[in-house]
């Protein structure tokens, strides 16, 4: 685009670090660099953990180079294919599902402070499963497992009725009030906690322990199965990104503009809010309440790229993916052999990034 | 076929009629000025028209039918509506907001309109300024350009268009006043039907070729300045005593009010 690249030094001093940084990510750079970010937290995460495998091993355990000790490059490729690859697939698919759905609740909801974990969405989820875990229990015989696929199942249908009542109340005719839908949101995220410390209340130990895992987030247990699993959800986001990608722009000057500048609002919305909670649930199904992802990423991105969605969701995606995938490398790495929980080590960074997001745009919308 | 037909219009909203049976027949190219004083009716009116509202009774006609008959992409080529407040969350940059008035078309051709646009308001050279650190009136004359650009871009597609405005210059400074009217004369001469609501009288008469005046949901007097806005409408309609003039050599009043009549009502 010619009027860029001649209107901006003009305007924004050829030293701003800023502008210089935006000049070049506006081009063609942002998604090889967002790439090369994911294989660096790839590589760090299959190297770093309770048994190191330093990177010169890697290729040797994966079949790529010839090994020098076979017996070691055996036990590195079980480590790497059974326990490491499958958790770093998880957090990738995980990581792109949280940083996405909050940049589409975002622009959804022309609020950058919006998340679905915030607004009780996954708190939602978490219920549902928790609910699964309880009383589930209690209708089947003690002693059966729980099948594969309930919890997932009940943390998505959780996640759908928290959306659809929060739509429902954030919603007076044509228009979706910003501030009613915060509030709402917090509403719903109390009482779905409230509903969480009840199951708990009555819960025996071992579902005590699942429980738990919920309300904190992890990424372990991480199965191929698993990645498997939610990967359809993360398609389906690239799938959607033609048909919402300019809605959601639109949709930044308001629903009324939007409908005048030719955009069937209603239809984007419905398609918006299914695929926030199809996201949210499946996020929480696999790894339990992780949040801040959902508000960090895309704020970052928009400083760098703008706000444009078309490129803003599949960023948001990426940047997600490498951030989460660093954070759980962390998460396994500073108290090893314990794990941190990843959602409180989310949360620990977030909430302050959330807080001083606050105070700049108090202004904003009626907050 | 006239561009807008609205036959015996009724909005109404729980048990409040907003506009009780508004009839009036708009004909290509025509300027019309919306006046009437505060809850007569005009915001509902132009929602109505711009299809966000849909009628209880009565029936709207944009260019042979309904606005709700339209997909709203059709829609979008046939009517372009500037509102009063618009707010910008994300930080859109000028030229990314305006051209979102070419809805999905993108290229060489959409940049030099738009360039077109925002040279017409007098923002040349904010194109890459970010759209929430500009004052109110330079973002209302952005949101105008984008308007301008949807309008252009849905006469290429179907011909000239219909163009709502909603108080278009209430946030704007003396001389970006008369800028708008001489674009939206431009627009007229090409052939848009235009309908705006303004509250400033003199701008109406300078403005546009007939005048709407609404009342408490009903058309009080519909016609040329000259004769909708004189002292007999305005101390019956606003309640307000005043002299009308007529500027020299021209067939247009301008409106000296002097006295708020409290029983005029």
């Amino acid at each position: 685009m010619s009027g860029m690249s001649d209107a901006l030094p003009a305007r924004l001093p050829a030293t701003s670090p800023v502008a210089r940084l935006r000049a070049l990510m506006a081009g063609p750079l942002l998604f090889p660099t967002l790439v090369l970010l994911l294989i660096v937290a790839a590589l760090a995460a299959m190297s770093v953990g309770a048994a190191g495998i330093p990177l010169n091993r890697i290729p040797a355990a994966l079949g790529l180079a010839h090994p020098i000790d076979a017996a070691i490059a055996e036990r590195d490729r079980l480590v790497l294919l059974s326990v490491r690859l499958p958790r770093i697939a998880v957090a990738i698919i995980i990581g792109a599902l949280l940083a996405a759905s909050g940049a589409i609740m975002q622009g959804l909801f022309r609020n950058p402070l919006a998340d679905p974990a915030l607004v009780g969405v996954s708190s939602g989820g978490a219920l549902a499963a928790a609910a699964a875990i309880v009383i589930g229990d209690r209708l089947t015989a003690q002693a059966v497992p729980l099948p594969f696929a309930i919890l997932p199942l009940a943390a998505f249908i959780g996640s759908l009725i928290t959306t659809a009542i929060l739509q429902r109340l954030a919603s007076r005719g044509r228009a979706t009030s910003i501030a009613i839908f915060l509030l709402a949101g917090l509403a719903i995220a109390a009482l779905a906690n409230a509903g969480i410390g009840l199951l708990v209340f009555v819960a025996d130990d071992r579902q005590l322990r699942d429980i738990t895992f919920w309300m904190l987030g992890s990424l372990g247990g991480a199965t191929w199965e698993k990645a498997a699993l939610i990967a359809p959800f993360l398609a389906a986001l690239f799938a959607a990104i033609p048909f919402i990608g300019r809605g959601l722009d639109f949709l930044v000057l308001g629903e009324t503009e939007a409908f005048h500048m030719g955009i069937a609002v209603e239809r984007l919305k419905r398609i918006a809010i299914v695929l926030i909670a199809a996201m949210t649930g499946a996020a929480v199904a696999f790894a339990g309440v992780v949040g801040f992802v959902g508000i960090v990423v895309p704020h970052l991105l928009r400083l760098v790229i703008g706000p444009g969605h078309r490129r803003l969701l599949p960023a948001s995606a990426c940047f997600g993916a490498a951030l989460l995938l660093a954070a759980d490398t962390a998460a396994r790495t500073i108290a090893a052999p314990a794990e941190v929980p990843i959602g409180v080590l989310t949360a620990l960074f977030g909430a302050p990034f959330f807080l001083v997001l606050l105070l700049r745009q108090r202004g904003l919308a009626g907050l | 076929m006239n561009a807008i037909d609205v036959r015996a219009l009724t909005v109404r909203v729980g048990s409040k009629r907003l506009l009780d049976d508004v009839s009036f027949s708009v004909a290509q190219g025509e300027t019309i000025a919306v006046i009437g004083p505060n809850g007569a009716g005009k915001s509902t009116l132009l929602r109505a028209l711009s299809g966000e509202l849909a009628p209880s009774g009565g029936s709207i006609h944009l260019k042979g039918r309904a606005p709700q008959a339209w997909p709203p992409r059709e829609l979008a080529l046939r009517r372009a509506v500037l509102s009063q407040h618009v707010t910008v969350t994300f930080p859109f940059t000028v030229a990314e907001v305006v051209r979102m008035g070419a809805g999905e078309r993108r290229g060489a051709a959409i940049d030099t309109m738009a360039e077109a646009a925002l040279a017409a308001v007098d923002l040349d050279g904010f194109q890459e300024r970010i759209i929430n650190t500009l004052s109110g009136g330079e973002q209302q004359r952005v949101h105008f350009a984008r308007v301008m650009l949807q309008l252009a871009c849905g006469e290429e597609a179907s011909g000239p268009g219909i163009l709502l405005l909603d108080e278009p210059t209430a946030s704007l400074d003396l001389r970006h006043q008369l800028d708008l009217v001489t674009v939206a004369r431009q627009c007229a001469a090409r052939g848009t039907t235009t309908i705006a609501i303004v509250h400033d009288l003199n701008l109406a008469a300078l403005l546009a070729e007939r005048v709407i005046v609404l009342s408490r949901g009903c058309v009080a007097a519909d016609g040329p300045p000259v004769e909708t806005i004189n002292d007999e409408t305005l101390a019956r309609v606003f309640g307000v005593a005043s002299a009308v003039g007529r500027v020299p050599e021209q067939a247009m009043p301008f409106v000296l009010p002097h006295r708020a009549e409290r029983h005029g009502r």
